[in-house]
């Protein structure tokens, strides 16, 4: 079953006995461990990436890679070939019963670099990560190496691995578990995780078929060819098509995993005349769940490991994905800077915060797609059965709250305003929007800012900054982590200030996305998450932000 | 400070009431239970104030659950 060849990875031996400790161990070469590994070692950080396969995701899986997503993927080289490979799409349908109730556009705003998803099958992500990080001399990826021991002291992590040539023991100054919703390492330190478990039972019939399908993902409430629940069907590559069928609650398993009764209800769907393969199929429940503390002492959760949601709203890969870019820009200031632990606990801090957001919107999804009690059932049919007549009801149809960038709305690390009136402007801990811009060639603000600080200050015209302010922000520096000097104007009209790149606001969106005025200024984190904004430069508070984001919070 | 209008509000209350009960005339009791969750809709985005809408039903859900 299934057309991708799965690559097979070279296993290595283990080490030597004795081997000096490494500053980090990612535990899970998965979509998680392997973005992170590839964002340590672009900012200079070695990492040793344990995994107990040879090869990437059975299954399609986590197929909806989003904006954010694939911004981060670009800033480590491999978007372009998610991109390439992948359905771009950014409409979305919802019918109910045998007609379309509405349709929602992702991608209301232009001259974004990125589209509102990606599809493409979870192995190919991976393996173009692992691809990557082949060529990447400071990650040591270890296949075959299965961590079966965790254990912890005041500054390090030890990790016992067994590989076909026998255990050794790995000591860490950084443990991170990538390691899965079944996390080895959550369970070697018996940490809770909890949540909310479902009950209904969801198939999953990822076939190859080809199709004159539009690039849209379509939802079905009732429709003719499943009455009693719901459906729904993307695009993958490959032509692969990704069907989820809802089974509901007292549907056997056994008997749904037939192949034949698969294939009934993809007849009953696709008519009599349609053929296809089987590619992978998953017969699944879910629960919304989550650690309490994601940082315990030298060990860090990310991923499905730390929490995990329903699947509606494409929140578990791309939720990971978030995760290790929060994390990466901090370890690298705490291992090659010396920052402190405290920067490591914001990032269980805003990821936790992030977690919650994540599965209250899943929460909410599933209950409008599977509602739990009678009540919710009439309010759920009542809005499908208004959505077709009335505009409002459509936008309370909930087929999934499709995965945004969270705001970090109560981070520690956040500068707080000093003038009010910011219109639609990214709040401290809001992600820095992206906008089509020109500096020497065509670029976009997402690429300006990507993967290191990024002081961005707004002008009408280049000369209206004063050479000795852009020198004194020339001068600032956060340690080995590189700082951006970007001046975006609407009209370049002098030569350059040394230290500082200049970028033409071509479309005019980067100061509406903004809010921006002459000498509006943002301070950006390596994740372009926003630290601060002020209206006026100030060279002092710019150099207070950035000691407070080395610092893990004030001094 | 109360937003939810307690005191009477309709020039007409007994026509207002019997347009509610009459509407359900003839329906099930599972399609008189749709049409309400309808209305509540309807009228919940038509008052728009979320305030509102939550004492409205802190209230309604005292006055079905009272002994």
């Amino acid at each position: 079953m299934g057309s991708y060849t799965y690559p097979r990875y070279p296993y290595r031996k283990p080490p030597p006995p004795g081997d000096a400790p490494v500053p980090v161990a990612i535990v899970g070469a998965g979509l998680v461990g392997l973005t992170l590994a590839l964002d340590l070692a672009l900012k200079g950080v070695p990492s040793v990436v344990l995994d107990e396969d040879d090869t990437v995701s059975l299954g399609s899986r986590s197929i909806c890679q989003a904006r954010r997503t694939l911004e981060i993927w670009h800033r480590l080289g491999v978007a372009e070939r998610v991109v390439a490979k992948g359905v771009t799409w950014d409409t979305g349908e919802v019918n109910l019963r045998d007609r379309p109730v509405y349709r929602f556009d992702l991608t209301p705003e232009p001259g974004q670099r990125f589209p509102a998803f990606v599809n493409l099958q979870q192995y190919y992500c991976e393996q173009y990560l692992v691809e990557r990080c082949l060529e990447q001399p400071l990650v040591d990826l270890r296949f075959r190496h299965k961590v079966v021991g965790v254990g912890r002291s005041a500054d390090r992590a030890y990790v016992d691995v067994e590989t076909p040539d026998g255990n050794y023991a790995l000591t860490a100054a950084w443990l991170v578990a990538c390691d899965g919703v079944r996390s080895s390492v959550r369970r070697a330190l018996d940490l809770p995780f909890e949540g909310e478990v479902f009950d209904d039972q969801f198939l999953i019939a990822d076939i190859r078929m080809r199709t004159a399908l539009p690039n849209v993902r379509k939802f079905w409430f009732h429709p003719p060819f499943h009455p009693e629940h719901s459906v729904l069907l993307h695009r993958q590559a490959d032509d692969v098509l990704r069907v989820d069928f809802q089974l509901g609650r007292g549907a056997d398993p056994e008997i749904e995993k037939k192949p034949e009764n698969i294939d009934r209800r993809l007849r009953a769907m696709f008519g009599p005349d349609a053929a296809w393969d089987h590619e992978w199929i998953s017969l699944y429940t879910f629960s919304c769940r989550t650690m309490r503390r994601y940082v315990e002492g030298r060990v860090v959760f990310a991923g499905d490991a730390a929490h995990v949601v329903s699947p509606f709203g494409a929140r578990g890969g791309n939720g990971g994905v978030a995760d290790a870019d929060n994390l990466g820009w901090k370890l690298a200031a705490v291992l090659r800077d010396g920052a402190p632990d405290s920067l490591i606990g914001t990032y269980g801090v805003e990821r936790l915060a992030a977690a919650r957001e994540n599965i209250r919107q899943s929460t909410r999804s599933t209950d409008f797609i599977a509602p739990k009690f009678p009540a919710s059932r009439v309010f759920r049919d009542a809005t499908l059965a208004l959505a077709h007549d009335v505009p409002f009801a459509r936008a309370l149809v909930n087929s999934g709250r499709l995965s945004r960038p969270v705001a970090y709305e109560t981070s520690p690390l956040n500068i707080a305003d000093t003038s009010t009136s910011w219109g639609v402007a990214p709040a401290p801990g809001a992600s820095f929007p992206d906008a089509p811009l020109d500096g020497n060639g065509p670029t976009s603000m997402i690429e300006a800012v990507a993967g290191r600080f990024a002081i961005v200050v707004f002008v009408e015209r280049t000369g209206e900054l004063s050479p000795e302010v852009a020198a004194a922000i020339a001068a600032l520096d956060a340690g080995s982590l590189p700082v951006a000097r970007l001046l975006v104007t609407r009209d370049i009209d002098s030569p350059d200030f040394p230290g500082w790149t200049i970028l033409e606001d071509i479309g005019n969106l980067a100061f509406r996305r903004c809010d921006a005025r002459r000498f509006t200024t943002f301070l950006v984190r390596p994740d372009q998450h926003v630290a601060g904004r002020w209206r006026r430069i100030d060279p002092a508070a710019l150099a207070d932000g950035l000691r407070r984001l080395l610092a893990g919070g004030p001094a | 400070m109360s937003g939810l209008k307690t005191d009477l509000n309709l020039a007409r209350p007994d026509d207002v009431y019997n347009a509610i009960v009459d509407a359900h005339k003839g329906l099930s009791p599972a399609q008189s239970e749709a049409m309400n969750a309808a209305l509540v809709l309807l009228l919940a985005n038509h008052v728009g104030d979320e305030a509102v809408i939550a004492e409205a039903l802190a209230a309604a859900r005292r006055a079905a659950t009272k002994e």
